[in-house]
């Protein structure tokens, strides 16, 4: 009967599954066991059902699956004898959860259990409901639990304490049943009923305030008498650990005293004087007498002021600090963490300290020391620590760059006195650690160099020296990038040179060159890459002496893969080589970038931050190269800003575009719809779309010509970066955006006024594109404008398009202009559809679609499946 | 609150297991196989406290095996590591001089003893005597049953006989 006294086998299993050499000899051996479990369990075998599901413990601890033993632990509960219910319950406790549904069916033999006569079984049914119980089980056993509390039996009645802290957890409305009960064990003798009972009281006064504020009137004269006379008691070798009597009682009494102790002053008054004494008289050479220390400070620091208290805790964790074993060191820093803010100077003292640990070779003790670090940072003291953590960095691990990086970026930016002294700080992590950089704080480093405007040629010269040594970091690599497009002139003519610089003469082509490592070196990713090409453009104007080599990497890009830096290169180099005239005002400096928008934007696009410095380069061509994207953002733009006061379309082109352009602006700027295709700035406002777009797009001109206006500043620099596809806001750049909008894209010309059209299908000889338009006021219906264009040589006759929709929505088919489509593109057939959406909302519009024609007098069949319409159609 | 105790032998083999707060068993199977590879590749110089998830584990090494505990941010790491080392005591008392392999044959005993030290992931009994006191109670019940077993089989067989 009993499962291993004649249990054999299952030490022939453990040995069998100890000697096998290989996994595939211990999985041998294990599937063949649990075959004959399994067997054994089929038969309904009675007399090794223990030792059975004894094995499959073993096996379920080596992590197997084990889920078809889990009824017989509900077989060997609901058995009579105890060494049947006992494996059963150590069975269920190990092999199921709370969360399985068949924990259900063992409620009524708990139920029976914890009415048994014996104690032990008795003992055995709260053990495991204290360890698995779920609120179901919780409530229905509830009452049992609660009599059991005043079982005679004191071993009884602290495993009905634990029980009663599961059941209060999972069904917090039963707290105050247990209040009385569980103040009554605070008066008891049995050590281990009391500190069951003060766990028991601690967390009923953290769920419930009518507990606490019972047990803080009645007990905390009990507990303090308690807590002195454990801490007088003498000797006693049942529950002595180095020297200390019961130090878990100790620190199971501070914990509750404490949570009595906030937020009241009588009740903290009363602890006082014993909490003095146990931070005083407690030894300080062990584990144990370090834990009661901790746990007496913990509640010092906690409850109501008292002065010469704090000091003295204060004082025992500067012993603590100063400690050579790493784990007192450990919590050391971290109670100071919460001493700071109750006495910060306190804390101060200890910054040397401190800041050695940050050093030390033990990852938890450096992250819980560069916590404490960036807590104490103000800006009396920013200097030398920043400095002391900018020179652990160079010698610092891998693995700890990323945080390290992070907080003192944080630290130099919230506390930096002046702007030289951030921008040196800056660069000197940017040489150590680009590579840990996140967007933001490169990005917010730009808004700040482009602010300080009489700091522009140090910044750059700056750079370009850091360039030389570490060009591979990264964000190191775009700030230069950036800074030399813009402020080129300046490195070379060593202008706005400071006091502090050594003078350095760097050539035209120098600055070039930078450009072209940048945009050549492997590692680059497609932001570097599109940024630098920008800063190409904007050299060429500036530098006369290189265009034509600048013109040459241009070109080299014309055929890259990346789509993005395609079109730019494409884009860039139709500027140079075709529109001379307006290349100089194109490319000018940047408006000054504000900071409180950027600030304020940063705020709101952290998420969406995130998410792209995690995929930068998989996000963006996907997000960015669609040619609709522009124009999208610019409308989101003027949605979510007030829009700038907006004077005449006409004016603001002038001033973006240079005087010599002004008629064409002007008469674009009116919003008049033009289909001509060979006009650059038509098409680079996309004015060819009806009049509420471009009234949109005036409106965001007009914001960027200000320069200091709400939407630019974030806008230029991500469009920069282009890591602009979380955050909505991207793409305003007044520059960019109008050479984005450059590409010879041929469904550019169709953009709605809301939402962007889509290439419905295309095959080798056929496109399809769908426009979008709504009429106000009836959101369900949507007109869609579909246009098809032949991609082949020859003309398709007798076309027909047919579409069928699902039954949420309705589709109306007007005819189409003409059964012909000329050949090779040469102009196209158009067809308007209007589709109502029943599910308007919730959800998308999706289309079967058939196209027929003859081609050469023969039939063809073309058919697909549109599934990328736009949301909130 | 503890959350869940785990014994991990030098090789990474799990020697015992126990869940206090509900995990699934795919988690539980994440769980030892992440805080394994960290708590086995730290060094022997640093401290016992390892931050993972939210809650802090604390492990210590006796002999070839691993004992780790996983409870709440603001307990105090202090006091797990002597929760730890009680339990070690008790076992060692109850095998004498316990060695993994004790654990790993008498894996059960492993378990019912932790029982009588913690529950419902809190400490229930601070006295090593009364819990073996109360481990050997119930093992008398064991051998009471036992008897009882055989001598009612041998009664049956004088009947049958």
């Amino acid at each position: 009967m009993n499962p291993f006294s004649s249990g054999t086998r299952l030490r022939d299993m453990i040995r069998a599954i100890r000697a096998s050499k290989t996994a595939a000899e211990e999985r041998a051996v294990v599937r063949k066991e649990c075959a004959a479990i399994r067997a054994a369990i089929n038969e309904n075998d009675q007399d090794y059902r223990h030792r059975n599901l004894a094995k499959l413990m073993f096996i379920h601890m080596l992590g197997y699956p084990t889920h078809f033993g889990q009824m017989e632990c509900l077989k060997l509960i609901a058995s009579p004898g105890f060494p049947e219910k006992r494996i059963g319950y150590l069975g269920l406790m190990l092999l199921l959860d709370e969360r399985q549904e068949v924990l259900m069916l063992v409620t009524n033999s708990l139920k029976q259990d914890l009415n048994h006569t014996n104690q032990y079984i008795v003992g055995l049914a709260l053990c495991a409901l204290g360890n698995i119980c779920s609120a179901e089980m919780a409530r229905d056993l509830a009452p049992e639990v609660e009599r059991l509390l005043q079982f005679r039996d004191p071993n009884i009645r602290k495993k009905a304490a634990l029980c009663s802290i599961r059941i209060i957890k999972k069904v917090p409305d039963l707290a105050e049943n247990f209040i009385n009960s569980a103040t009554a064990l605070l008066r008891e003798k049995h050590h281990g009923v009391l500190i069951t009972g003060v766990q028991l009281c601690t967390d009923l006064c953290k769920i419930s305030p009518e507990a606490l504020e019972h047990v803080r009137k009645k007990c905390t004269d009990v507990l303090v008498r308690t807590l002195r006379d454990l801490a007088n008691s003498p000797y006693s070798p049942e529950y002595d650990i180095a020297g200390i009597t019961d130090p878990f009682l100790h620190i199971r009494l501070l914990k509750l005293l404490r949570v009595l102790g906030e937020g009241d002053a009588d009740a903290s008054d009363s602890m006082n004087d014993i909490l003095a004494q146990v931070a005083t008289k407690t030894e300080s050479n062990k584990v144990a007498g370090n834990a009661i220390l901790y746990e007496c400070v913990q509640t010092i620091m906690s409850i109501e002021d008292n002065g010469g208290l704090r000091v003295l805790a204060i004082n025992s964790l500067g012993r603590f600090l100063s400690n050579r074993d790493n784990n007192i060191r450990y919590v050391a820093l971290n109670m100071l963490m919460k001493a700071v803010t109750a006495d910060g100077q306190a804390v101060q003292r200890h910054r040397a300290t401190i800041l050695e640990c940050v050093k030390d070779s033990d990852a938890s003790i450096r992250k819980r020391a560069l916590e404490l670090v960036y807590v104490l940072v103000n800006e009396t003291n920013v200097k030398p620590l920043a400095k002391e953590l900018i020179d652990y960095l160079e010698v610092s691990e891998n693995d700890f760059r990323g945080d390290l990086t992070a907080k003192i970026c944080s630290i130099v930016s919230k506390f930096s006195p002046e702007k030289i002294w951030y921008i040196d700080q800056m660069l000197k992590v940017l040489s150590e650690a680009g590579n840990y950089v996140k967007d933001e704080v490169w990005h917010a480093l730009i808004v700040v160099i482009t602010n300080a405007t009489e700091l522009h040629g140090y910044t750059v010269r700056a750079l370009y020296r850091a360039f030389q040594t570490s060009a591979e970091q990264e964000s190191l690599v775009r700030v230069t990038v950036w800074c030399i497009g813009e402020y080129g002139d300046l490195l070379v003519n060593n202008v706005g040179m400071l006091d502090i610089e050594d003078p350095i003469t760097v050539t035209e082509s120098d600055a070039v060159d930078v450009l072209e490592i940048a945009i050549k070196r492997h590692e680059s990713d497609l932001t570097t890459k599109a940024m630098a090409l920008v800063a190409l453009l904007k050299l060429s104007s500036r530098f006369p002496s290189c265009s034509e080599r600048i013109k040459e990497i241009i070109v080299q890009f014309k055929g890259n893969l990346m789509l993005e830096l395609q079109q730019r290169a494409i884009e860039f180099n139709s500027i140079l080589a075709k529109h001379q005239n307006i290349r100089s005002t194109l490319v000018e400096r940047m408006p000054v970038l504000d900071e409180a928008t950027f600030i304020g934007r940063k705020a709101g696009s952290l998420p969406g931050a995130a998410s792209t410095t995690t995929m930068p380069s998989v996000g963006i061509p996907n997000g960015e190269a669609k040619p609709a994207a522009p124009l999208i953002d610019l409308l989101d733009l003027s949605s979510d800003d007030a829009p700038a006061p907006s004077s005449s379309g006409g004016d603001l082109l002038h001033d973006l575009l240079g005087v010599d352009l002004s008629p064409a602006p002007q008469q674009s700027g009116a919003g008049q719809p033009s289909k001509s295709g060979t006009d650059v700035l038509l098409d680079l406002l996309s004015v060819g779309s009806p009049a509420q777009s471009s009234s949109s797009t005036v409106d965001i001109l007009s914001s960027n010509t200000n320069g200091k206006s709400p939407v630019s500043p974030l806008d230029d620099i991500s469009s920069l970066s282009l890591s602009s596809r979380a955050n909505s806001n991207a793409g305003a750049a007044p520059m960019m955006d109008l050479l984005d909008g450059f590409g010879p894209s041929p469904s550019k010309e169709n953009n709605g006024p809301v939402y962007p059209s889509i290439t419905a299908y295309e095959s080798s000889s056929l496109r399809l594109t769908f426009s979008f338009s709504k009429q106000p006021g009836n959101p369900e219906t949507t007109n869609i404008q579909a246009t098809f264009t032949n991609l082949s040589s020859t003309v398709y006759t007798d076309f027909v398009f047919q579409a069928a929709v699902p039954k949420f929505l309705q589709l109306h088919l007007d005819p189409a202009s003409s059964n012909t489509l000329p050949a090779a593109g040469n102009g196209s057939v158009t067809q308007s559809l209007k589709v109502t959406n029943s599910q308007h909302g919730k959800k998308n519009l999706v289309m079967r679609i058939r196209i027929a024609y003859k081609l050469n007098g023969k039939d063809t069949l073309e058919e697909g499946q549109i599934n990328n319409f736009p949301r909130e159609l | 609150m503890i959350h869940f105790v785990l014994l991990i032998s030098r090789q990474g083999k799990v020697r015992l297991t126990k869940w206090y707060s509900p995990y699934s068993q795919k988690e539980r199977s994440k769980v030892i196989r992440e805080l394994s590879s960290e708590i086995l590749s730290r060094g022997p110089k640093l401290c016992n406290f390892v931050e993972w998830r939210g809650f802090k584990v604390v492990y210590k090494r006796y002999a070839s095996l691993y004992f780790c505990i996983c409870s709440d941010q603001d307990d105090n790491e202090l006091e797990t590591l002597s929760i730890i080392h009680h339990y070690v005591e008790t076992l060692d008392r109850y095998f004498g001089s316990v060695c993994e392999l004790d654990l790993i044959f008498n894996f059960h005993k492993a378990y019912f003893i932790l029982d009588e030290i913690l529950l419902a992931g809190e400490m229930q009994e601070t006295s090593k005597r009364t819990t073996l006191r109360l481990i050997a109670a119930q093992e008398e019940l064991l051998e009471a049953a036992k008897e009882e077993a055989s001598s009612l089989s041998s009664i049956i067989a004088q009947a049958t006989k």
